[in-house]
């Protein structure tokens, strides 16, 4: 495998999508290339998928023997008219052992490749890695980034924006039951296990955004547990920090002021936090720059007025099963509260 | 039932039809509903074991149709989350615990007698209890889910989403009694299949000329015999956390959640190979046949067994490579992950030398068989893919899974279960299966099966997550989604097409003659479908496939009585007549037993202190099942040998 300082080569056509494309179907996978284990953008996903390419190969050879000589002993034994004698058994006996022998040497070697590989997954240099803590939680990420010489911490929900070029190494945690933290494109999964701080680490060496999802069944809304992985070059990366660490921008409009009121008054802040607001509820995600992610409940729906507005009247129609309560405002108080959750940039 | 009296009649060779009719009645189920519900003759309790499993199989399958339905498209709301789960957890938990494992239970129960010329299971009635056990845990289970309480957290149920804070109500605590249930029959079965196996061989039937599959039954219930205590104790486990406030669990006060994952993947994994192992025991026992020889390489196939059966237990922690264990520990389960394909492998080379130096005749059993080749051969490489930790890292949890496991159970254990019943279902009805339905049977489901499976792989490896119930239309996974849809339900037709010849044959099938396939064991060596007492006489075994080989001399046992069930035990070894014990008679005790124990594990979910209540009732069951009566007595006593 390759080591990890040369920056990997991008696969091209591999043997693996060769075989896809064998599948490809009107309308099957068109593969937006933000979640998938054969399109890496980091030196982990790449030196898993060698290694998926080098077992692929070794296991089709296999295949293709096992079904050859099945067909050719078919044959053979449909043709054959009288009893093999003692000198077919014998060489059937020769045939069988050294079959044998062959598949424990090809074993062998994938085992070899195996653990080179896994050990390899585990070299990143660390010295001046980026360290972040994301949190699982039914059914949402929270993702911490502490306090550091580049400023105070803060806390963002559904995303993690990470540097290009820069190790990462993520701590992760649960608040409730064991979620699984995967960005298929960057690395293998990891598990939060309640009450076991676990930890991964990874790299990405190209920008662009990247889809994070839960891969451990974590109850009912399991499968619309998603997030956004946002590799920035370093440039972006600390503009975008820098963003996330002002307290929220105080709202203009008179329409976003009462919504603001709405929110720190009423049942909102009990359970979500703005900084440079009343509001500090921790049940909830952190909505100090809401405005500024793509996204709003851990990927299934985009951030819009409509989907906001959708959201907050009655959660469990976007999500059923979220613990955010409905809420019974009138339609212009949904409306003010809406623009003043915009206004977060 | 039983004439009174003490018995006087004896078998043996060219016995009186006297004789004869004494073995019939003997052994016969008395008639009537009470004689239903008292019935322990191995063939009535275990065919019914069969049916009863093959029940929960068409409504397991019946949940993946709907499963497909709901995932053909993308952001589907046909089906809520909440039922969804519900039945992928239904789903997996009984094709687990209600179909694969009690299936191949099942049909050793029928088959192990008749292939090692004994008249019955040991321990009769701890059979039927057995059965009765099953079934009701069974019935538990369905009865929770048909009213709104359907477990939802996986058939894997981890703490702590599987605990009280997370999943109240009472799904999860039926799922773990259920178990309970599962278990307790599991483990019955496999301690009398292995007593019968050591201790009830025809004399002259060495170790090393017990067919390959008894061979595959025995290694696989040693197996039930260390595999599912675990489990049993994490259910238990589970359910005091839940019903008593227990913490083996709970990280916050002390427990561990990872505890849980041993302790069931220590059962999980090994149970795979409780599946698994005794299809390769059809393979072997269909591919002779219709070879025409016995298999190449006997010693190395049983040897591959007992391999198997090491090693299974050395591989749990591969369901485990996401969690926080230290890089040796993982490399060692990996080495053990694709040692195991060693053993199988090279069962694999000796059934294609036994095709190639036998004369082959293609028929509907071996059809299936050969789909074993094709479907278990991927299944298995994509196990090996599976076993390295870094490929498992990105393709655990995907569909990439749901593909490799349905490759290997499906084309590991259903493809030859269904083998099995083609090539043994005239020797227990007495008629063959229609050959032309089973061939339309054979390539539905083999093309259904790939066109629902193969996609799978890829859509694992285009980073679908397994146990989602829905997925968005931007993720371009509709389409592979849709075709595997189109495949499952090719598999129902696969699968109406069976029952319809099933029920078509058993009015109309040819008859099939004590041995329509020319085989070599000892099963095809009495009438289609079997006396109740199967054997007139009890064979005397001189070679490992007796029907080809000179008939020995002395040919059979004689002097067993035939007015009372009195059976032939032998060593363990050499199969030397040891005993001659007395079986017990047809009892209604084992389902009252079963019944009492039945009303302790359910009442158990509702309230701890029903285990005292209803421990009661349990003793008292078990007390009338072990009371000898006076008929009894009286001939054991005449029976007795004075020295």
């Amino acid at each position: 495998m390759l080591p990890m300082s040369r920056p990997h080569r991008h696969p091209g056509r591999t043997a693996a999508e060769a075989a896809v494309a064998l599948a490809w179907l009107p309308g099957a996978a068109r593969g937006q290339g933000a979640h998938d284990v054969l399109r890496p953008a980091g030196p982990q996903a790449a030196q898993i998928l060698q290694l998926w390419n080098l077992t692929l190969l070794v296991c089709g050879v296999v295949f293709a023997l096992v079904l050859a000589a099945l067909v050719v002993a078919l044959w053979r034994g449909r043709v054959r008219r009288a009893a093999a004698g003692p000198a077919a058994e014998r060489a059937a006996g020769h045939w069988v052992g050294g079959a044998a022998g062959v598949s424990a040497v090809l074993l062998v070697g994938l085992v070899a490749a195996d653990v080179w590989t896994d050990h390899g997954l585990s070299r990143l240099p660390q010295s001046d890695a980026l360290h972040i803590e994301m949190v699982g939680q039914q059914w949402w990420w929270e993702s911490r980034y502490p306090a550091g010489p580049e400023g105070p911490g803060f806390a963002t929900a559904g995303e993690l924006h990470v540097p290009v070029g820069r190790t990462v190494v993520v701590t992760l945690l649960s608040a409730d039951v064991i979620h699984t933290f995967w960005v298929p494109n960057l690395h293998g999964k990891k598990d939060m296990l309640p009450g076991r701080p676990t930890t991964v680490t990874l790299r990405a060496d190209q920008p662009g955004r990247f889809r994070g999802q839960c891969a451990e069944f974590c109850g009912t809304e399991h499968a619309l547990m998603a997030f956004g992985m946002v590799a920035d070059s370093p440039a972006d990366f600390a503009r975008w920090r820098a963003g996330q660490q002002a307290p929220a921008l105080a709202p203009t409009s008179p329409e976003a002021l009462r919504g603001q009121a709405l929110f720190t008054n009423g049942a909102c802040a009990g359970c979500h936090t703005v900084r440079g607001t009343d509001a500090a509820g921790t049940l909830g995600p952190d909505l100090t720059h809401l405005a500024s992610r793509p996204t709003i409940a851990a990927g299934s729906a985009p951030n819009t007025a409509e989907a906001l507005e959708r959201w907050v009247r009655n959660p469990g129609v976007i999500k059923p099963g979220a613990a955010m309560p409905a809420s019974a405002l009138s339609q212009q108080d949904l409306a003010d509260l809406v623009a003043y959750l915009r206004s977060l940039a | 039932m039983t004439p009174p009296g003490p018995p006087h009649l004896k078998d043996g060779p060219d016995a009186s039809p006297e004789v004869l009719a004494a073995l019939h009645r003997t052994w016969s189920d008395p008639p009537g509903l009470r004689g239903w519900l008292c019935a322990v003759n191995h063939k009535t309790v275990a065919t019914r074991f069969v049916v009863t499993t093959f029940v929960f199989f068409l409504l397991a399958g019946v949940l993946a149709l709907v499963m497909r339905l709901q995932l053909a498209r993308p952001d589907s709301h046909w089906i809520d989350p909440h039922l969804y789960n519900q039945l992928f957890t239904l789903h997996g938990t009984t094709m687990m615990f209600l179909f694969a494992v009690p299936v191949m239970q099942a049909v050793a129960a029928w088959l192990v007698p008749l292939m090692i010329g004994a008249r019955s299971v040991a321990f009769p009635r701890m059979n039927a209890f057995a059965f009765w056990v099953f079934a009701l845990g069974g019935v538990f289970l369905f009865g929770g889910f048909a009213v709104g309480a359907g477990p939802d957290t996986g058939w894997f149920s981890y703490p702590p989403l599987a605990s009280s804070d997370y999943s109240p109500g009472k799904g999860v605590d039926i799922w773990a009694q259920m178990i309970t249930f599962t278990e307790l029959a599991g483990l019955l079965e496999a301690v009398i299949l292995i007593t019968t196996i050591l201790k009830m061989r025809a004399p002259g039937m060495t170790l090393a000329r017990m067919p390959l599959f008894v061979w595959a039954t025995l290694v696989t219930q040693c197996m039930v015999l260390f595999a599912m205590p675990a489990v049993m104790l994490g259910s238990t486990g589970l359910i005091l956390d839940r019903l008593v406030g227990t913490h083996f669990y709970n990280p916050a006060h002390g427990g561990d959640v990872l505890l849980w994952q041993h302790l069931f993947w220590f059962f999980g994994h090994p149970e795979v190979y409780l599946i698994f192992i005794p299809p390769l025991g059809f393979i072997s026992t269909i591919v002779a046949t219709f070879s025409g020889r016995p298999v190449f390489g006997y010693r190395a196939v049983v040897l591959s067994l007992i391999a198997t059966a090491f090693l299974a237990f050395g591989l749990w922690v591969h369901h485990m490579f996401a969690t926080n264990l230290p890089e040796v520990g993982k490399s060692f389960f990996t080495a053990a992950s694709l040692a195991i394909a060693l053993p199988a492998a090279v069962q694999i080379f000796c059934w294609l030398a036994t095709l190639w130096l036998g004369r082959v005749r293609f028929s509907v059993p071996l059809l299936f068989v050969l789909a074993f080749f094709f479907i278990l051969v991927l299944g298995g490489l994509t196990g090996i893919m599976l076993g390295a930790v870094p490929l498992d890292l990105q393709l655990h949890d995907t569909y990439f899974v749901v593909a490799h496991l349905h490759y290997v159970l499906l084309g590991g254990a259903v493809f030859p279960l269904f083998g099995a019943i083609h090539y043994w279902f005239p020797k227990a009805t007495g008629r063959l299966l229609g050959e032309r339905a089973g061939r339309w049977q054979f390539w539905l489901f083999f093309t259904g099966f790939n066109v629902t499976f193969f996609p799978m792989h890829l859509l694992g490896l285009h980073g679908m997550p397994r146990r989602v119930y829905t997925y968005g239309g931007d993720m371009g996974w509709g389409g592979l989604n849709l075709l595997a849809t189109a495949g499952a339900f090719c598999i129902a037709a696969s699968v109406v097409v069976f029952l319809w010849n099933v029920a078509a044959s058993l009015k109309h099938g040819a008859a099939a003659g004590a041995d329509p396939w020319g085989a070599g064991t000892l099963e095809w060596s009495v009438p289609s479908p079997p006396p109740p007492h199967t054997f007139d006489a009890l064979p005397v075994v001189h070679a490992a496939d007796p029907l080809w080989s000179a008939p020995g001399s002395p040919a059979v046992v004689s002097g067993l009585a035939a007015d009372a069930r009195e059976v032939l035990t032998t060593t363990v070894a050499a199969a030397l007549p040891e005993g001659r014990p007395l079986f017990p008679q047809p009892s209604i005790w084992p389902l009252v037993a079963a019944l009492a124990v039945s009303a302790l594990f359910v009442g158990s979910v509702f309230n701890p202190w029903a285990v005292v209540w209803f421990s009661l009732p349990v003793a008292v069951a078990v007390i009338g099942w072990f009371w000898p009566g006076p008929g009894e007595t009286r001939r054991g006593l005449a029976l007795e040998k004075k020295p």
